[in-house]
């Protein structure tokens, strides 16, 4: 690999990789993300290597190992490019077949494309098919087309096109102002303005300043952040060099989760394959940037996530979070300025740079702007990844782009957020995704996991599972979170098996505002949060636990 | 009432040698006839992992984490010697070794039984399964039976929701168990 | 250093620059209630019992008094209807844990806790974490640490280490406000059952 001395050489670079693809050379695209990989994709993968160099056809067809492509329910998933037809519930006994008839005779396997539920109609495109057609896929759309092993598919897509601009065309004051001006929020759960925090860090005293990506995505049912870092490792990396040079830091900490292999191969991959092309460590495309980076793997906590608990660990020391009276964009790792975005929020970075924040901001709703990685998961027809612009309604994401619910059964809420997030009745789904209106109705949006619930869901049993999992994945420092998770689960339990009692709601809820005051951390002041959506749009589940013994859901089971 | 107090039962274990999450799931005496089946582990390639981070405290949990996947659990021998060459007092190694999920203080069974609880795979059946391999294992999550065959815990989401509800042995998936499923998988391993 | 003037349940008070809203108050008598803070240790914010109302240009929050840094024109307020029922609850939150300490039981008192508001439980430690702490940061011997986490967290000697340090020391034993009961009966388990040697 050559090292990279100028924008000029990238853009030289650039064109001799384009050069040596041959656009209408088949390739046989293959998801490799966490749900294919489990419905045995990786056989799949097998299968076709083997069916290749058994018909000699290696030197013919492409063949690549991708990030998730979305639409996990169907999987395992293969696109056969260049005319992208789509198989969907793929076997290894369907790989010869797929490569005489397709890939060979450019026929399309009936059997093997999307046929819609409702109408039976056949779909062969994957950009075709309603999942995808309907999305805004800015972020996660090449993950198909790139191999996520191999920088030169990111640099073939424009890839480090917006750090040679920023480098070269900007100065950190400029990618700052855009980044403002494009009202980026933190995709991570806060909705925290990207910018302000950029600039708090960027002005705070200090030589030594660094950046994080957070890549612990903790919260159950959340995955839409591992499979855009799996699938397009490059992106993140890119907009976290652009980060690096506007708030002048020179090190940078990716945190991850140990329990990821295929996600932690692919960031020491690219970590790898950027250094060596000279897009990152020392001297960065010769602009006399230096930005180098590690990885930092979380083995198995919650609190972890949290960001000053995180800042912990990347010190070599016990998760706790400290109170954030001095913000981490001041005194972060080892009290030093540190700025840390989430995966998607660093995914967002390279296009606004790229096409500007004017484009940017037109997307999306009027304090909620670009596209959200939604994954959405529970009683739902299509668990998967879905990207929609900001604003889009959540009827349309449970009915469009998830199916709707399975067996016949109706919606009964969607949660969001997990363990720190909250519940929104049916009754309530025509709201749009939207940080400040999710909010108000008390779920903020979480990092974008979207939990579909059908009515044989009870609220109590689910606001015990939240209390249950945080019971052991808080720090247990402080008191109104140790103790109070306590007593909220014990109540909770009680009510749920039959044993509740008259005063416990309101033991609940006292419970509940002096944790959500008085608690160490941001992850402490949140446990109560789903409790109270629950007690706010399901009191009556409650009181028919207590008052009537008896669970309207039909769950609970009662000694 | 004192004897009753979980610091003393997570203690007496201590000073056996022992961690209190393996006092909870054993107090029989079991330990002791696995402990010394367990001499034989890794230790050249432990002592390996150690001295490449000498003096780095800041690689704590990173030394722990490569013994984990290497030895499958952490001896108590192992972590005096992490504290001493990471130059790390014994109470932040014993902090961080028992504040996260991975590391087990705690031999494991030849087959590890993973249940996700997700939210998802709750929704979708989790506890129906975790029931189901409870009954067919005699072990609760944490535990390890007796012919340390088996040993089983609960994970967080995998991020593969959709296989839910989910089950892995020894790193491979089963997705979408039905309890029927349940024994037929188990069945196959020895 | 420079002089920080901020406002303490309406006195004016002149503080340095570093200090915390609790060396604040205590440097003119105003008592803030603490059980996790000791003067010769880091603040640790670990009980909120400090918990006070800090009002920033109109804004206010509640913020733990022994981390919170002075700042110029804070306006503090050490009591308030939401500041005592905080305390109250966390109080009530302990003693279930600990319903015979004298410390606690004074502070209940005053605050008018319920001894009895939430069920007994089976540990008399509060986790204040100044037997931890002190051994740590003071004597230095690292013998007694925290494990696990969550609502399992612990206080646990180290056998090896207490066996050689805690005979002549015992200096945690006065600092535990449960009354020793918990630090004294731990050190005890651990030794009683000293390591093998192998």
């Amino acid at each position: 690999m050559p090292r990279i001395n100028s924008a000029a050489e990238l853009e030289e670079l650039r064109k001799s990789i384009l050069a040596q693809k041959d656009p209408d050379k088949p390739c046989i695209a293959i998801c490799a993300g966490a749900s294919c990989l489990g419905l045995g994709n990786d056989k799949v993968i097998s299968a076709f290597e083997e069916e290749l160099r058994k018909q000699s056809l290696e030197a013919k067809v492409d063949i690549r190992a991708t990030g998730c492509h979305g639409f996990c329910e169907k999987g395992p998933s293969v696109v056969i490019y260049p005319e992208e037809i789509c198989y969907l519930q793929v076997t290894p006994a369907d790989v010869p077949e797929i490569i005489a008839q397709t890939v060979i005779g450019k026929k399309v396997i009936d059997r093997l494309i999307y046929t819609d539920p409702n109408t039976g109609a056949k779909v062969a495109q994957q950009s075709e098919i309603p999942f995808y057609k309907n999305q805004t896929r800015l972020l996660i759309g090449n993950s198909p087309k790139i191999n996520p092993k191999n920088i030169d598919d990111y640099l073939a897509m424009g890839g480090y096109a917006a750090l040679a601009k920023a480098l070269f065309e900007m100065s950190p004051q400029e990618v700052l102002g855009e980044i403002k001006l494009a009202n980026l929020r933190g995709r991570g759960g806060g909705g925290f303005p990207a910018g302000s925090k950029w600039e708090t860090a960027r002005n705070a005293p200090g030589e030594e300043k660094y950046v994080i990506v957070n890549a612990h995505e903790g919260e159950p049912g959340a995955f839409m952040d591992r499979a855009l870092f799996t699938g397009n490792p490059h992106l993140v990396l890119e907009g976290l060099i652009i980060g690096a040079y506007t708030i002048g830091s020179g090190q940078g900490f990716i945190y991850t989760r140990h329990d990821t292999p295929v996600l932690r191969e692919n960031i020491d991959l690219a970590l790898a394959q950027a250094k060596e092309y000279g897009l990152l460590g020392d001297n960065i495309l010769g602009s006399g940037f230096d930005f180098n980076v590690e990885v930092h793997l979380d083995v198995g906590i919650f609190v972890s996530g949290e960001s000053s608990a995180l800042m912990r660990s990347i010190e070599g020391k016990a998760p706790e979070p400290r109170p954030k009276y001095i913000r981490t964009s001041v005194s972060g790792v080892w009290d030093r300025p540190t700025n840390l975005n989430n995966v998607e929020t660093w995914a967002n970075v390279p296009q606004i740079i790229n096409q500007g924040s004017q484009w940017y901001s037109s997307i999306g709703t009027e304090r909620s702007k670009g596209t959200k990685l939604i994954s959405l998961s529970g009683n739902i027809c299509n668990s998967g990844v879905v990207e929609v612009p900001m604003g889009t309604s959540l009827k349309d994401i449970v009915y469009d782009f998830g199916g709707g619910i399975p067996n016949g059964k109706q919606l009964k809420a969607v949660h969001f957020g997990g363990p720190m997030g909250g519940s929104i009745p049916a009754s309530l789904i025509d709201n749009p995704l939207d940080f400040d209106v999710l909010t108000k109705l008390g779920a903020s949006l979480g990092a974008g996991d979207m939990l579909v619930l059908d009515e044989d869901i009870c609220m109590v049993d689910l606001a015990r599972f939240f209390l249950e999992f945080l019971s052991g994945e808080s720090c247990g420092k402080c008191v109104p979170c140790r103790e109070g998770i306590r007593q909220m689960l014990k109540i909770l339990t009680n009510i749920s098996t039959g044993k509740g009692k008259e005063g416990d709601i309101e033991l609940l809820e006292d419970l509940a505002e002096v944790v959500s005051e008085a608690a160490l951390c941001s992850l402490g002041r949140s446990v109560a949060k789903p409790l109270l959506s629950m007690l706010k749009y399901f009191r009556d589940e409650f009181e028919a636990h207590i008052k009537e013994k008896r669970c309207p859901a039909l769950y609970c089971t009662r000694s | 009432m004192k004897g009753d107090t979980p610091g003393a039962l997570g203690l007496r274990l201590w000073g056996r040698g022992m961690s209190p999450t393996y006092a909870r799931a054993d107090s029989s005496g079991l330990g002791e006839r696995r402990r010394s089946r367990q001499k034989a582990m890794n230790s050249d390639k432990i002592d390996q992992i150690i001295n490449t981070h000498q003096g780095q405290a800041s690689s704590l949990i990173q030394v722990l984490m490569e013994i984990q996947e290497v030895n499958h659990w952490l001896p108590r021998e192992v972590l005096e010697k992490v504290s001493e060459q990471l130059e790390v007092p014994l109470s932040r190694v014993l902090r961080i070794a028992t504040i996260y999920k991975t590391f087990s203080l705690t031999p494991k069974g030849r087959h590890e039984v993973h249940i996700c609880t997700g939210t998802a795979c709750k929704v979708r059946g989790a506890q129906r399964v975790l029931d189901k391999v409870q009954n067919l294992t005699g072990i609760k999550p944490g535990e390890t039976d007796m012919d340390d065959k088996f040993s089983l815990e609960t994970v967080n989401c995998q991020g593969c929701c959709t296989l839910g509800p989910m089950m892995q042995i020894d790193g491979k998936t089963h997705s979408r168990m039905s309890p029927a499923e349940i024994a037929d998988a188990l069945k196959k391993y020895e | 250093m420079s002089k920080i003037i901020l406002i303490i349940d309406g006195k004016e008070v002149e503080a340095n620059e570093g200090m915390t809203i609790l060396q604040a108050a205590q440097s003119v008598g105003i008592v803030i209630p603490t059980l996790c803070h000791h003067e010769l240790l880091e603040p640790y914010g670990g009980c909120r019992l400090c918990t006070v109302e800090a009002e920033v240009r109109g804004r206010t929050k509640l913020v733990a008094a022994c981390l919170y840094p002075v700042e110029k024109d804070l306006i503090v307020r050490t009591k308030s209807q939401q500041v005592d029922k905080i305390r109250k609850m966390i109080l009530e939150l302990l003693l279930a844990h600990a319903p015979d300490s004298r410390e606690l039981q004074d502070l209940a008192k005053e605050y008018g806790a319920d001894k009895n508001r939430f069920g007994k439980e089976p540990s008399f430690c509060i986790h204040c974490g100044l037997c931890v702490r002190y051994c740590a940061e003071v004597t230095k011997k690292n013998a007694i640490c925290f494990i696990d986490k969550g609502t399992t967290r612990e206080i646990s000697f180290i056998p090896e280490i207490a066996a050689k340090e805690c005979w002549n020391c015992k200096e945690c034993f006065s600092l535990c406000p449960t009354e020793a009961l918990q630090a004294a009966f731990v050190l005890a388990q651990a030794l009683a059952f000293p390591a093998p040697t192998e």
